[in-house]
């Protein structure tokens, strides 16, 4: 048998910053001062701020000691479903990093930025195609901030429609981020539940449909990892009463170049290029959420757009029904010069990496549905869904299982959610882990279950490798210490 | 393609475990209306080698420094940054690892971002800092709502000379609900003009930008008194952090929210992001937060760590009733930041901080020297507007030739600003910039 990642080795502990340093010391190379002192009146100035101050080299191992302490998709295979973990590939980031882009400033007067304004129209144009939708923004900075440029859209649509709605439909099996995402908008969310198959059925939507429902929020694939066969019957029924079908594209890495959002019948769809399109994470950003809309949308995209004028291109603020600016420029730029750099570097091979997330999701499902419960047993796309119903008998939930699988030297899939199935663990593989680390996956949770029924006590105590035991997150919450 | 590790092999053994006889049959449920009817129309993949000169080739098509002296802030800094920084953050633990739900693979991470939280508390002068925003002008608007959310009334008033971007953010995340903004003018100083301020009772906040976008320091002060005065929470916005290694933090100047972007801390300017959405309160205020929060803990051997927390004001827990729907935000960003301070340190902050001061000073007053006026007299951090006589923008073009971008003109922001220029200098502009600047716009 193969040996697991998982294993100890020599970690250093490491103080907060504070605790390290001496006043006096300093760990940047201040500029030559090379004009007089010109004093600001004393009523205006402060205190020398209370920051520690270190040596370069203090702050070097102080920063090196704590990444040890993380764990990365570079680090090992990071399943959690919903948040696409593939390889960040690293001549991306040596792209974004070239000084002609990482020392532009914004506003530059269009004809010195022509090499951005360029890579961002051909982006759109890249997007539009793998989405099949019309017209592209490439502003909102991450994926909820997509959404809610999405719910403003079908906002502004209906207002210039001279019919607001304050209704709009979001199912079960919808992004966490939705609901928040519409309120912030105004729009009160009405749920609507997932069938027995995992599922909406049209005659669940119909139900709630009417002329006071802006649209329909759907995530397709699905966060059970189903794909919503019925989208086409249901963007009938929403479009019957004058709605717009928004789709939540953060599950578009299965379905590149086999879906035709624009076909499918969705009007407004977001992309996270921090999932599929295999920007980094970042510990949690900075990510990229551009919208894609058909073609009758188009005109309340935000603002500034990137436009064309011969061969030179623009920045143009003169589309009167914007819905306005969501980004103080024009987004994340140096993240979607990585996005850009992996579409090129992928080309048509992009639709075989979405068949390879499939193939991999269904192999982890077929070789895991004996021991884990699966509540919706069919095809799936990029992400399987389990609960810990078979291991209640033992005492053993969802969270002591994926806390154990750290000690095997992997990072947890996503759990308890999607909220429809209790004590969810949603894995999501990605197509970049290769066939052997799957197995080895697989025969980690295989041995936690067993060890599950055998050795309740490792589980219930995991993890036992990484640099701190279980954490106490209530205690945190009640008495909430946030600086030191 | 060296990213997909699957040989022949490997699908075949896979298919057969999955039980269907090809690729194609994963995607069976799918209706063929929803499918492609071609393949996709995309170029042909590029080597390694060939995206490196198609990327070098789009670079190269940008005025960018070192090779332009670009003389332009407003809200993007051209700051030096430490090659320590830049390649701690490139430390792939930090750069391939998602937001710290599970906190027992994650302690980097939520150490590093309490140990952010607490510099740039400290530095605001606040009690809280959440864990980051997208930008300065995301933070303003979610400041406004959040101060909207603990009054309960609907109406902020928002001083013009907030950058007008970050006004145009908060216009966009208010239309669509029954929220108001007055814009407050200001005054021929270049600051905030406090008799206008709307007298009604029912003002959520007052939002300022201190220095403003026109580069002059606001009486953050008197500006308190009256928000507090007229029961209304006072928001401070920055878009150049740097200015408080000098001037007065908001928190000990009455600000009830502190906000803005924080890009000038290591972060490169990237045509325009990502940057750094900086946000801060006071603990009374927190549980009204928008954003994540990292929080101090134990784990169950009494050892210290860090964990997140709040999590109840969240969209994955609160859904619609959440106070934000911020999921992703910049937490590489705030690493930046955070490594950023920890180089520079308090003395060194407050060097650099008068550096960059004293040499806008000095450009100043050479532009003076040369006959340029400078039309508002409040003190400045390391920005200013200057007016240029008519006719300016044929230098300005001429200027560009020769590699110098002089200034932003302002007339599309402020139509009333005709021949106005906003101009910035921080440590990265010498006195041999400056005086080159000088010598060509002399008349």
């Amino acid at each position: 048998m193969k040996e697991f990642p998982g294993d100890t080795g020599l970690i250093l502990n490491e103080p907060l910053l504070w605790e390290k340093g001496r006043r006096g010391r300093c760990g940047m190379s201040l500029p030559r001062r090379d004009v007089q002192p010109s004093p600001l009146p004393d009523d205006l100035i402060g205190e020398v701020p209370d920051l520690p101050e270190l040596s370069e080299v203090e702050v070097v191992r102080h920063y090196t000691r704590l990444s040890t302490w993380n764990f990365g998709v570079d680090t090992g295979m990071y399943p959690l479903g919903s948040c696409t973990m593939k390889y960040n590939p690293k001549t991306n980031e040596k792209q974004a990093a070239l000084p002609g882009f990482a020392g532009a400033h914004p506003f530059l007067p269009a004809r010195l930025a022509q090499g951005a304004l360029t890579l961002m129209y051909e982006l759109e144009l890249l997007l539009a195609e793998i989405t099949g939708m019309d017209a592209v923004s490439l502003q909102p900075a991450a994926g909820a901030q997509g959404e809610l440029t999405g719910m403003l859209i079908l906002h502004a649509y209906h207002r210039n429609s001279g019919s607001p709605r304050t209704k709009i439909i979001v199912p079960d099996t919808a992004h966490g981020t939705n609901p928040a995402s519409a309120a912030l908008c105004g729009f009160y969310p009405v749920n609507v539940r997932s069938n027995e198959q995992g599922i909406l059925a049209p005659e669940a939507i119909a139900a709630v449909m009417d002329e006071d429902v802006a649209g329909i929020m759907i995530t397709n694939p699905n966060t059970l990892g189903l794909f919503e066969e019925n989208i086409r019957q249901i963007a009938e029924i929403i479009h019957r009463k004058g709605g717009l079908v928004y789709c939540d594209g953060a599950n578009m890495n299965a379905v590149m170049g086999t879906v035709h959002s624009g076909d499918s019948g969705i009007d407004v769809q977001h992309l996270n290029l921090h999932k599929t399109f295999s920007t980094p994470h970042g510990s949690g950003g900075p990510g990229s959420g551009p919208v894609c809309v058909r073609k009758d949308l188009e005109p309340f995209l935000p603002v500034p757009r990137v436009i064309r004028q011969g061969d030179e291109f623009a920045l143009s603020d003169d589309f009167p029904f914007s819905i306005g600016k969501l980004h103080a420029f024009y987004g994340n730029f140096g993240v979607l010069v990585k996005a850009y750099s992996y579409i090129l570097s992928m080309g048509a091979e992009l639709k075989t990496a979405s068949s390879y997330a499939v193939l991999n999701a269904n192999y982890v499902k077929e070789k895991l549905k004996d021991v884990l419960h699966l509540p919706y047993d069919r095809p799936c796309m990029h992400e399987c869904v389990f609960s810990d119903r078979f291991q209640k008998e033992w005492k053993v939930s969802t969270l002591d299982m994926v806390k154990r699988l750290m000690d095997y030297g992997f990072h947890p899939p996503t759990i308890y959610f999607p909220l429809v199935v209790p004590g969810a663990i949603m894995i999501e593989p990605t197509e970049t882990e290769s066939k052997e680390d799957l197995d080895l996956f697989i025969d980690a949770i295989r041995s936690i279950v067993r060890e599950a029924e055998s050795k309740p006590e490792l589980i219930t105590e995991a993890p036992k490798r990484c640099r701190v035991g279980r954490m106490d997150e209530t205690e945190a919450a009640r008495h909430p210490c946030l600086t030191g | 393609m060296r990213y997909l590790p699957h040989t022949e092999e490997d699908i075949e053994e896979m298919l057969k475990t999955v039980g269907v006889a090809n690729l194609d049959d994963l995607y069976a449920a799918i209706p063929p209306d929803c499918g492609s009817k071609r393949e996709l129309r995309l170029p042909p993949a590029l080597t390694e080698w060939e995206l490196d000169s198609h990327m070098a080739g789009l670079a190269a098509k940008m005025a960018a420094s070192s090779e332009y002296k670009v003389f332009i802030g407003a809200g993007s800094y051209e700051h030096y940054i430490p090659e320590s920084v830049v390649q701690l953050l490139a430390r792939s633990e930090f750069v391939t690892a998602y937001t710290p739900y599970q906190p027992e693979m994650s302690q980097g991470t939520l150490q590093a971002i309490y140990e952010y939280q607490t510099l740039v508390a400290r530095f605001l002068g606040m009690e809280a800092a959440n864990a980051s925003m997208y930008d300065g002008a995301s933070a303003l608007a979610e400041a406004l709502l959040m101060s909207i959310r603990i009054s309960r009334k609907n109406t902020v008033a928002l001083a013009r000379t907030v950058h007008p971007a970050y006004r145009k953010v908060v216009q966009t995340y208010f239309s669509s609900t029954n929220y108001r903004v007055v814009e407050v003018p200001y005054l021929g100083n270049g600051g905030i003009d406090l008799s206008v301020l709307p007298a009604q009772g029912d003002l959520a906040a007052v939002a300022v930008q201190s220095p403003n976008f026109f580069g002059c320091v606001e009486d953050l002060k008197r500006i308190g008194e009256a928000a507090h005065e007229a029961g209304a929470l006072l928001v401070v916005c920055f878009s150049e952090p740097l200015a408080y290694g000098l001037l007065k933090n908001p928190g000990s100047q009455g600000a009830d929210i502190v906000c803005g972007e924080g890009q000038s801390f290591g972060i490169p300017q990237s045509f325009g992001g990502p940057g750094l959405g900086m946000f801060a309160s006071n603990m009374k205020f927190v549980r009204n937060m928008p954003g994540r929060l990292v929080g101090l803990s134990k784990d169950r051997n009494a050892r210290r760590g860090f964990v997140l927390t709040l999590a109840t004001r969240e969209q994955h827990i609160r859904r619609e009733k959440a106070t934000s729907n911020i999921c992703t935000n910049g937490s590489l960003c705030a690493l930046a930041a955070a490594m950023y301070l920890a180089s520079a340190g308090g003395t060194g902050l407050r060097e650099l901080a008068e550096l960059n001061h004293d040499k806008s000073e000095y450009l100043k007053f050479e532009l003076t020297r040369a006959g340029v006026n400078l039309p508002f007299s409040a003190p400045t951090f390391n920005e200013f507007v200057a007016e240029f006589p008519a006719g300016f923008a044929s230098t300005h073009e001429r200027l560009v030739k020769k590699k110098i971008v002089a200034g932003l003109p302002l007339a599309a922001f402020y139509p009333e600003l005709e021949n106005h220029y906003l101009l910035c200098v921080t440590e990265t502009r010498s006195k041999t910039d400056m005086d080159l600047l000088v010598r060509e716009v002399r008349p």
